[in-house]
């Protein structure tokens, strides 16, 4: 539909971080790209797909913000030195950060479709996709989700073991 | 739509809960039909044919995260080794990572299959003691992805309680994925079928893997599974030459012992850094027996000995009862 296109249209990119394997730096190299990216002068949002164990809220040192929406939906928390990257992550959604969110998959492809298309990202220059190990819902999902847009590619992250 | 998941994030009664798909705030959930319908979980008739087949394990361990790579599969496969060095006693080992399954490339199993009889799939086993199942052995190629939604993945963990032949078991040791999603729902409510000792807790130092055991804990106290205690893994690195103690993984926030004295749950052991345990994983290879004098062993073997002893006291109350 047209209004879940508007959220996206703006972004140039999107690139898609992902592995397989849990604990190689996934969500380390997704923030330390962002951070390069946005010392480059480009437009930068993160979004954090990892719905069990999001990391990148601590990363970037807002795992106390919330959430707040707009008109054209929820608008992304905004960090790094000059408040310029925008971040979604169901870290901001949680009431208590030990919250364990257990959920099975037919509800968290639905908040993953939601992320994708009710986030009011702006213009971006790059928008990159912090993902969970493993290859099930999240995955399937965001894949799916993002299907209609500009999908740059993805990186894949890896130890040498 | 924001306000209102979050209002469901916070106020949702549990899948597995008698309000599960009836509360007020099911209203909109995708998962209500599910939940209403009961369906979310195993049904009675299923739960009691897991029991009659997994009567005869003595002893059930579930080795969970939350976070991923911090050496669940390793533990799983050296708690593995380590009880089954008792002859006399025999051990299971099953695998529901199904997205990435690592015990049998840690067992040296790769490449083996599973075979059927009349009473069922048959484990593969390293030793006599010692048997293993893992959708690793399903797999024509060790490189085929499993993409499979939540619902497939129920169905295959299911069929590894009820079709998988143990036999008599001493001690079921269940090697989990990262997260606390479906698997995880689906063995705690398969497994209600059996016994459960515990949960073993499985982290490293740094606070972002604290984070996501937090959670792991939280969902532990949630579906009532006893906590044995928690592991912390890559605790520090001793050079082999200088002698040297680094820490690779500074514990900025007091590390799992702060946390478990924070939680009120018992700390197992710390485990330091070792490249052999890699390279023995990789090679399948048991690190225990190849590194006998390495600081790591000693910590492998002090915890692995307070397992078996919870177990066991466990077990004495019981029959004390009964």
């Amino acid at each position: 539909t047209l209004a879940e296109r508007a959220n996206l249209a703006g972004v140039r990119h999107i690139v898609l971080v992902l592995s397989g394997k849990g604990g190689v730096g996934k969500s380390t190299i997704s923030t330390e790209l962002a951070l390069a990216l946005r010392n480059a002068g480009k437009r930068v949002g993160i979004l954090d797909v990892d719905l069990c164990g999001p990391s990148i809220p601590r990363m970037l040192r807002v795992q106390d913000s919330a959430v707040h929406q707009c008109d054209s939906g929820w608008v992304p928390v905004f960090v790094g030195q000059d408040k310029a990257i925008a971040l979604m992550s169901i870290g901001f959604l949680l009431e208590r950060p030990d919250d364990a969110v257990v959920w099975r998959g037919p509800k968290k492809n639905a908040l993953i479709k939601q992320f994708v298309t009710d986030v009011a990202w702006g213009d971006l220059d790059f928008l990159i996709v912090d993902t969970p190990p493993g290859t099930s819902d999240e995955h399937i999902s965001t894949v799916e989700a993002l299907r209609p847009y500009q999908l740059l590619g993805a990186i894949l992250v890896t130890t040498p073991q | 739509l924001a306000a209102q998941l979050s209002l469901s994030l916070a106020e949702c009664p549990g899948t597995g809960s008698a309000q599960a798909g009836r509360a007020a705030a099911c209203q909109g959930c995708p998962n209500q039909g599910l939940c209403a319908a009961g369906k979310a979980g195993p049904d009675p008739a299923e739960v009691a044919e897991l029991r009659a087949r997994l009567r005869a394990v003595r002893h059930t361990v579930l080795v969970l995260s939350g976070k991923g790579g911090v050496g669940k599969s390793t533990f799983s496969a050296l708690l593995a080794h380590g009880l089954a060095a008792d002859e006399s006693k025999q051990v299971a080992l099953l695998d529901i990572d199904i997205c990435g399954p690592s015990i049998p490339k840690m067992m040296g199993l790769e490449g083996e299959q599973v075979h059927q009889s009349g009473s069922g799939w048959s484990p593969v086993y390293v030793e006599e003691n010692l048997g293993v199942m893992s959708v690793g052995f399903l797999l024509s190629s060790p490189d085929d992805a499993v993409i499979w939604r939540g619902p497939k993945k129920n169905g295959l963990i299911k069929q590894f309680l009820r079709d998988v032949d143990w036999g008599e078991v001493d001690y079921l040791i269940v090697d989990t994925p990262p997260g606390t999603s479906d698997e995880h729902l689906s063995i705690v409510q398969y497994l209600s079928a059996t016994h459960v000792d515990g949960a073993i807790i499985v982290t490293t130092p740094q606070e972002v893997s604290l984070q996501d055991v937090r959670k792991e804990i939280n969902f532990c106290r949630k579906v009532k599974l006893p906590i044995i205690g928690v592991v912390e893994n890559m605790s520090g690195f001793v050079c082999p030459k200088c002698k040297n103690e680094s820490q690779i993984f500074p514990p900025t926030t007091g590390g799992a012992e702060k946390m478990c004295q924070n939680l009120n749950v018992s700390l197992l052991g710390k485990v330091p850094l070792d490249p052999q345990i890699g390279k023995s994983c990789d090679s399948g290879q048991s690190f225990l027996a190849e590194a006998p004098e390495s600081p790591a062993t000693l910590s492998y073997r002090n915890i692995i000995q307070r397992i078996q002893e919870y177990c066991e006291q466990q077990r004495f109350q019981e029959e004390k009862i009964m």
